[in-house]
């Protein structure tokens, strides 16, 4: 209690002096004292968020996933269905399709988003069952690790592919 | 709650064969030689169940994605859930038939003769 403290009249009313008033008993040169509001950020809380990732990358499973459908079974009916399956298969047959620009964008585009889109979905599973926070840590590092592995190496052997290689 | 699981298992199956098949498809660096060895023991009947398996999982997972999405983006989506877990069942059985002569069919004709 500080010396501010006005002795309230117990009036039949119920209400104080201060109230029937109408005048503060704080002013400019005796402001109130500030009381700091719960959950107040301050510079030991951090930031608010950690951004909106995780609403993108729920965004990007649907997105990528729609577009994968398409790429695909396309892929599967070209490699497995058409033209005798699997057993046509080999280099002579991927040095046509990668003669074309249209397949080499169609198994480029595949390629980053079926990992992006495998990367997020084991990310989510490494979330779920690992529970201890050191293995949670070295379970993504691997995925992380093998995922950029992945997606460069085919990147490279899509735009370096050479047919007389031989 | 059991479409969740599958959709999770056939997820995880997919990306390991994807990372291999990454790997495998590779080789086309290497020489076409080492290329189409490998490619040949896609060719036998062994691997060519496990294809017919990775088709299944394939299937599956694109059509109960889609079920996913329409749960999540359409209005009446967690009302019909259900009907739309059996089109995915009824869709993904009838294109696993139909993908059996195409995958299966030149395992069959090895295994027990033209």
């Amino acid at each position: 209690m500080s010396n501010n403290t006005v002795k309230t009249d117990t009036t039949a009313s119920g209400i104080g002096p201060v109230e029937e008033a109408g005048a503060s008993p704080y002013s400019a040169d005796n402001p109130a004292p500030v009381i700091e509001p719960p959950r107040k950020r301050t510079k030991k809380t951090g930031r608010a968020t950690r951004g909106n990732f995780e609403l993108y990358a729920w965004l990007f499973m649907r997105l990528s996933g729609v577009v994968l459908v398409v790429l695909v079974i396309g892929h599967l009916l070209v490699q497995l269905v058409l033209d005798g399956g699997v057993q046509k298969v080999g280099f002579a047959f991927v040095a046509g399709r990668w003669a074309s620009p249209f397949w080499q964008v169609w198994d480029l585009l595949m390629l980053w988003l079926a990992m992006l889109h495998g990367t997020i979905g084991l990310r989510t599973i490494i979330n779920d069952y690992a529970e201890r926070a050191n293995t949670r840590v070295w379970l993504k590092g691997l995925l992380y690790t093998a995922t950029v592995f992945t997606i460069l190496l085919g990147t490279l052997v899509i735009f370096t592919f050479d047919p007389n290689i031989r | 709650m059991w479409s969740w699981v599958a959709h999770r298992v056939t997820g995880v199956l997919i990306f390991f064969f994807l990372f291999v098949h990454v790997l495998d498809t590779s080789l086309v660096r290497v020489s076409p030689e080492a290329y189409d060895e490998v490619v040949a023991t896609y060719k036998t009947p062994l691997v060519a169940l496990l294809e017919y398996g990775l088709v299944a999982a394939i299937l599956f997972h694109a059509l109960n994605g889609l079920r996913v999405i329409a749960v999540d983006f359409w209005s009446k989506g967690t009302r019909y859930q259900k009907q739309m877990l059996w089109a995915v069942v009824g869709v993904w059985v009838v294109l696993m038939i139909g993908a059996l002569y195409p995958v299966l069919g030149h395992a069959a004709r090895e295994l027990f003769g033209s």
